[in-house]
C-alpha cells in the first residue's frame, strides 16, 4: 500500500515536473543547471537556499537548483530512490551517521578529492578543522564528502535555576559528578522541575562521550578501518554512566525525555535546568528562553584516563552523486560551487547567522577577529570543545554501517532500562549484540 | 445484427479496458511484483550488488522475537482499537437514533473525526496528553500520576488505541445509524408493547443489524493493521522501546528509516498475506449474508 501510494506520488511528481519543464522559457545563454537536495528544515533551510542564490548571484555559467526534500533521513530515502531511476541529484545533503552508508555506495557517489582533481578546482583540506576533516577522510586522508553544517554537543544550562539553588551560575558543573550534585540541588530547592536531561541521548550520552573519555564506541577506529568493526558499548565506563543516569534518574535529577530532539522543549521552557545537545539549538534558546542562560562544554569522569578530550562533530555533509550521461561540466558547476561555500566570509556568515560550527581555521579566525565572541560569550565554546586536543582514534568519529538504526537501538535498549525492565549491563550488553547484528548484515550487503 | 453490431470490433472493448487495467498493472501488481521481488534479495540500499537469498529474508523475519513482539503489539492493538472504536460508534449511534431533541446537530459533529488527518489528529492528542505541554497531561501530573508516556510503554500504547479509535468512530457510527435506521419502524413497535428498550435491542436491533457489524469488524481490523501508521508516526514513533510499533510501522522503520529492503519487503509479504485472508473472509460472509 505504501509502494502504490508512493508510486502515485511519483507519478503525479514526474507530470508536474514535465509540465513545469514545458512551460520555463528556454535561458538565454546555455548555463549549467544542478540539482541540489537538503535535509535542512526553516529557517536553516532558507538560510540554505539564500547561499545557493548568492552563488547563482556570483557568476553567470553555472546555476544550482536547491531544494528541501524534509528531514535528514527522507532526504537520503529520496536520493537513493532517485539515484536507482537513474537520476540522482548532483549534490545531496547528508546527515553524518549516513557517512558509511554513502561510502560504501561506490558506483553511486564521486569523492570530493577526485572531483575537486578532475575540475581542475584548486582544494586543501587542510583548511579544515581536524575533527571535520577526520570524519569526512578515508583513513590514509582523503576527502569523500564536502563539510558543511557540523554541530558538536555541548551543555546548556539555566542561571536563574542555579542562583535559585545557590549555585554559582558562572561556575557550571564540569565533572558529572558536580553535574549530578548540581542537579540534586537543583531539585532539592525546587529551583525548577527537573535538574538535568540530554538530547539526541544516543549522541550525547555516547558517541561524544566515548569520545571525550577517549574509549572505543567500536572496533577498527570506530569503524574508520574496516567494515568488520564491532561495538565496544558495553565497557565499563559505558556501564557505569548508564548505571549513573538510572540511579540519577530514580533520585529525580534526570529526566528522560524522549529521542533526538524532543527533550530539548524541557530546556527553553524552563523545566529542565542542565541539558546536553547540539551547538545548533543556539537559535532556539535565544529566541525561546525567558531566563538567563549559559554555554559550557560537556563534563567527564574525573580519573578517567585522558578524559577530556576533543568533541565530535554531528550535523551533515555534502555528497556529490553520479547518475548516467552526467557531463563534466556538470561536475565542474558542483566543483565551483563547493569552492564557493568554503570561503572565509561564507562559513563565518553561517557559522554567526546559525550557530553551526565554523568549519574551517580561516572562518574561526575571522569570526574571532570581527568581536562576535566579546559579544556573544559562549559562541566560541563548541568551537573550543572540539579543537582542545588533537584527535585520537576514539575522537576522530565514527563510520559504522546502518548508523541511524544501531541509534534506535540504543535507545530502545535505554528506554527498557530507564522503565526498570533491565539493568544498566543487560542493556548495554543487548544493545552491543544488537548492533552488531546490524552490522554484519550491513557488511554483507555491501561487501565490495 | 444487434449481436454483429456489438463483436464487431474486436480492438474497442480492449481499448476501452485498456485504462483500468494499465491502472492496475503500474500502480497495484507492478508495485506488488517488485515487493516479491525484493523479498527474496539482499541488496544494498543503492541496489549495487545485489545476491539472491531465497527465503532467508522471511526466515529471519518469522525467528526475530523483536517481529514477534510486534505481532503481540499489532494484536493488542488491533483487538483494542476495533473494540473501542466499534463499541463507542454503536453507543453514539443508539443514542442519536433516538428521538432526541438536537439529534441532527449530535449527528453531524460525530461525523467530523473523521475528516481529520491522521497527522493532524495525533497533533490534537499530542497537545492533550504531552506530559509537559498538554493540557490534560500536565492536570494528570499535577494529580500526582506519573503520566509519562514517552518513557511509559502501556501509557504510549493506551495513547495510541485512544487516538486511533476516536479517529475510526465516526465512520462506524454512520453505519451503525444507518443500519439502525433500516430496521422496519413496525417490528420496534410491535417489540415495545411487551418489551423494555435494552431488551428489545439485544434481541431485535443487535441481530438486525449484524451484517453491519460484521461488516465493520473486517474493515476496522483492516483500518487498525494498516491506516493507524501515521498516528503512530506522530505520536510516538514505535516508542518507547518497541511498546508502539506495529507490523506496518516495523515495515516502514526497517525498510525507509533501516535501508533494509529485502526484510521490509518479506514483512510487506506477510502482510499483504495478511490483507488478503481478511478480504476474502469479508466477501465470503457478505456474499452469504447480504440477501437475508
Amino acid at each position: 500500500m505504501r509502494r502504490m501510494r508512493r508510486a502515485r506520488w511519483l507519478f503525479a511528481g514526474l507530470t508536474g515536473l514535465w509540465v513545469a519543464a514545458g512551460l520555463s522559457p528556454a535561458p538565454a545563454q546555455a548555463v549549467t543547471e544542478i540539482t541540489f537536495w537538503y535535509g535542512l528544515t526553516q529557517p536553516l533551510g532558507g538560510m540554505l537556499d539564500q547561499i545557493a542564490a548568492d552563488f547563482n548571484a556570483s557568476q553567470t555559467k553555472y546555476r544550482v537548483n536547491a531544494s528541501f526534500k524534509g528531514s535528514y533521513p527522507e532526504t537520503m530515502v529520496a536520493a537513493i530512490a532517485a539515484f536507482r531511476a537513474g537520476n540522482a541529484p548532483h549534490i545531496v545533503q547528508m546527515f553524518e551517521v549516513g557517512t558509511a552508508t554513502m561510502m560504501a555506495a561506490r558506483g553511486a557517489i564521486k569523492p570530493v578529492h577526485e572531483l575537486m582533481r578532475e575540475a581542475g578546482v584548486p582544494f586543501d583540506p587542510n583548511v579544515y578543522v581536524p575533527a571535520v576533516r577526520g570524519y569526512y577522510s578515508t583513513s590514509d586522508g582523503r576527502m569523500l564528502s564536502m563539510p558543511f553544517n557540523s554541530s558538536t554537543a555541548v551543555m546548556w544550562y539555566n542561571k536563574d535555576a542555579f542562583r535559585r539553588a545557590g549555585l554559582d551560575p558562572n561556575s557550571p558543573p564540569r565533572t558529572w559528578t558536580e553535574l549530578r550534585d548540581a542537579a540534586r540541588k537543583i531539585r532539592a530547592a525546587n529551583a525548577s522541575p527537573c535538574g538535568f536531561t540530554a538530547a539526541w541521548g544516543t549522541w550525547t550520552q555516547f558517541e561524544q562521550f566515548s569520545a571525550i573519555h577517549n574509549v572505543s564506541l567500536a572496533t577498527r577506529a570506530n569503524g574508520m578501518d574496516g567494515m568488520d568493526a564491532e561495538l565496544l558499548i558495553n565497557s565499563p565506563l559505558h556501564v557505569r554512566h548508564v548505571q549513573m543516569l538510572i540511579d540519577m534518574q530514580k533520585e529525580g535529577s534526570y529526566k528522560y525525555g524522549g529521542r533526538d530532539t524532543s527533550p530539548e522543549a524541557l530546556f527553553v521552557s524552563g523545566e529542565c535546568a542542565i541539558i546536553h545537545t547540539s551547538s545548533g539549538y543556539r537559535a532556539r534558546v535565544i529566541r525561546e528562553a525567558k531566563f538567563d542562560w549559559g554555554v559550557a562544554m560537556l563534563p567527564y569522569y574525573e580519573g578517567a584516563p585522558g578524559a577530556p578530550r576533543n568533541s565530535i562533530i554531528g550535523g551533515a555533509s555534502f555528497w556529490v552523486m553520479t547518475a548516467p550521461r552526467r557531463t563534466a561540466e556538470e561536475y565542474r558547476a558542483v566543483a565551483e560551487f563547493f569552492r564557493f561555500i568554503s570561503r572565509p566570509e561564507v562559513v563565518a556568515k553561517w557559522h554567526t547567522d546559525t550557530g553551526f560550527l565554523p568549519i574551517t581555521m580561516g572562518g574561526f579566525e575571522r569570526v574571532q577577529a570581527s568581536g562576535y565572541y566579546k559579544q556573544n560569550p559562549g559562541a566560541d565554546i563548541p568551537y573550543r570543545q572540539l579543537t582542545r586536543t588533537e584527535p585520537t582514534e576514539n575522537s576522530r568519529g565514527l563510520r559504522l554501517g546502518n548508523m541511524p538504526e544501531i541509534r534506535t537501538v540504543i535507545y530502545e535498549e535505554l528506554e527498557k532500562a530507564f522503565q526498570g525492565q533491565q539493568t544498566a549491563q543487560q542493556a548495554l550488553d543487548s544493545a552491543v549484540q544488537r548492533g552488531n547484528t546490524v552490522l554484519r548484515n550491513f557488511e554483507r550487503a555491501n561487501r565490495p | 445484427m444487434r449481436r454483429r453490431a456489438i463483436f464487431h470490433n474486436k480492438v474497442l472493448p480492449y481499448l476501452l479496458l485498456a485504462p483500468q487495467v494499465a491502472v492496475t498493472l503500474v500502480f497495484f501488481l507492478w508495485p506488488a511484483g517488485q515487493a516479491i521481488y525484493q523479498s527474496v534479495l539482499l541488496q544494498d540500499p543503492f541496489g549495487l550488488r545485489t545476491q539472491f537469498v531465497w527465503l532467508e529474508n522471511f526466515r529471519v523475519v518469522l525467528t526475530d522475537p523483536l517481529y514477534l513482539g510486534s505481532v503481540r503489539v499489532t494484536l493488542i492493538f488491533s483487538t483494542a482499537v476495533t473494540a473501542l472504536s466499534m463499541g463507542a460508534a454503536l453507543l453514539f449511534a443508539v443514542v442519536a437514533d433516538m428521538r432526541i431533541r438536537g439529534a441532527t446537530t449530535y449527528k453531524t459533529l460525530l461525523t467530523w473525526p473523521y475528516a481529520v488527518a491522521p497527522a493532524v489528529a495525533a497533533s490534537l492528542w499530542l497537545f492533550i496528553f504531552h506530559p509537559s505541554i498538554g493540557l490534560l497531561g500536565r492536570r494528570l501530573r499535577y494529580l500526582g500520576i506519573a503520566w509519562d508516556y514517552k518513557l511509559n510503554g502501556n501509557q504510549a500504547l493506551l495513547l495510541v488505541i485512544l487516538a486511533a479509535s476516536w479517529k475510526q468512530v465516526s465512520y462506524n457510527f454512520l453505519f451503525f445509524l444507518a443500519g439502525l435506521q433500516a430496521i422496519p419502524p413496525s417490528v420496534i413497535e410491535a417489540a415495545s408493547l411487551d418489551t423494555g428498550p435494552a431488551r428489545r435491542f439485544w434481541s431485535i436491533a443487535f441481530p438486525l443489524i449484524s451484517p453491519t457489524t460484521f461488516f465493520l469488524l473486517v474493515v476496522n481490523v483492516v483500518y487498525a493493521f494498516f491506516d493507524t501508521f501515521g498516528v503512530i508516526h506522530a505520536l510516538t514513533g514505535g516508542g518507547p522501546g518497541k511498546a508502539t510499533e506495529t507490523l506496518i510501522y516495523k515495515v516502514y522503520t526497517d525498510g525507509v528509516i533501516n535501508l533494509d529492503l529485502g526484510g521490509s519487503s518479506a514483512q510487506s509479504m506477510i502482510l499483504m498475506l495478511v490483507v488478503v485472508t481478511l478480504t476474502a473472509i469479508q466477501f465470503r460472509y457478505i456474499e452469504r449474508k447480504v440477501h437475508y
